[in-house]
């Protein structure tokens, strides 16, 4: 089981801020092929990755990035701080 | 080196007064504050979001890359999330070091980074609705200069 978080206006596209899955993806990429299949919500959140980032484990990482041993992946659009 | 993630406000010049103190090898103190700005339509109220966990651990790593950077002998970053009005601060980081360049040099350098690699998400709230604060291209643009 894999914790996936959404935050800011993914976390609203989806409409939940967190979820516990059962995946296979190796990689992000093979997640998200995973999430947009499964909803419209999820295809659309997911429609532009050029818009979103991604965190293993509480660190940036990128989309081609292997899942191997991760447990919480969280998906959020460029950050506003500051 | 100090990292604080709260909702409560903070009085920047308590703790610029705190920071550093007793510390007779400081000879600078740099600071900023980030402020709640109004927006044109009228700013009710600006909330941010955060990711905790990573947010500690992104601005540890930011304050530890500085003082690999820098010499510096102190580092403080605050930043609020939840909601915040109009005036109210948002942030502040300082930076101390026996002379003004290095704490200069990285007080620009962390608001840079905390910018755009800490997990922070404005929304701003105005009279017409409210929307999610974009990221922009001069923001990432101004973390290439520190390469």
């Amino acid at each position: 089981m894999i914790d996936v978080l959404y935050f800011a206006w993914v976390r609203e596209r989806i409409g939940i801020p967190k979820e516990k899955l059962q995946t296979s993806a190796v990689t992000v990429m093979d997640l998200v092929e995973e999430l947009r299949a499964r909803e419209d919500r999820y295809a659309l959140a997911f429609s532009d990755l050029s818009a979103l980032r991604v965190a293993l484990d509480q660190d940036l990482s990128e989309f081609d990035a292997p899942l191997d041993g991760v447990r919480e992946v969280a998906f959020f659009p460029p950050m506003t701080g500051g | 080196m100090r990292v604080v993630v709260q909702e409560a406000p903070f009085d920047p010049g308590a703790e610029l007064n705190a920071f550093g103190n007793g510390d007779t090898d400081i000879g600078a103190v740099v600071s900023f504050t980030g402020v709640t700005r109004d927006v044109s339509g009228g700013l009710s109220r600006m909330q941010i979001e955060h990711y905790p966990g990573m947010t500690e651990r992104a601005l540890m790593q930011i304050c530890e890359e500085a003082q690999t950077r820098w010499s510096l002998a102190d580092v403080l970053v605050i930043h609020r999330f939840g909601t915040m009005e109009p005036g109210d601060n948002i942030m502040m980081v300082a930076t101390a070091s026996r002379h003004r360049a290095d704490a200069f040099a990285a007080a620009e350098f962390l608001m840079d980074y905390l910018k755009s690699r800490a997990p922070f998400w404005k929304k701003e709230i105005t009279s017409d609705g409210s929307e999610w604060v974009a990221a922009k291209d001069s923001d990432e643009d101004a973390l290439n200069r520190w390469d």
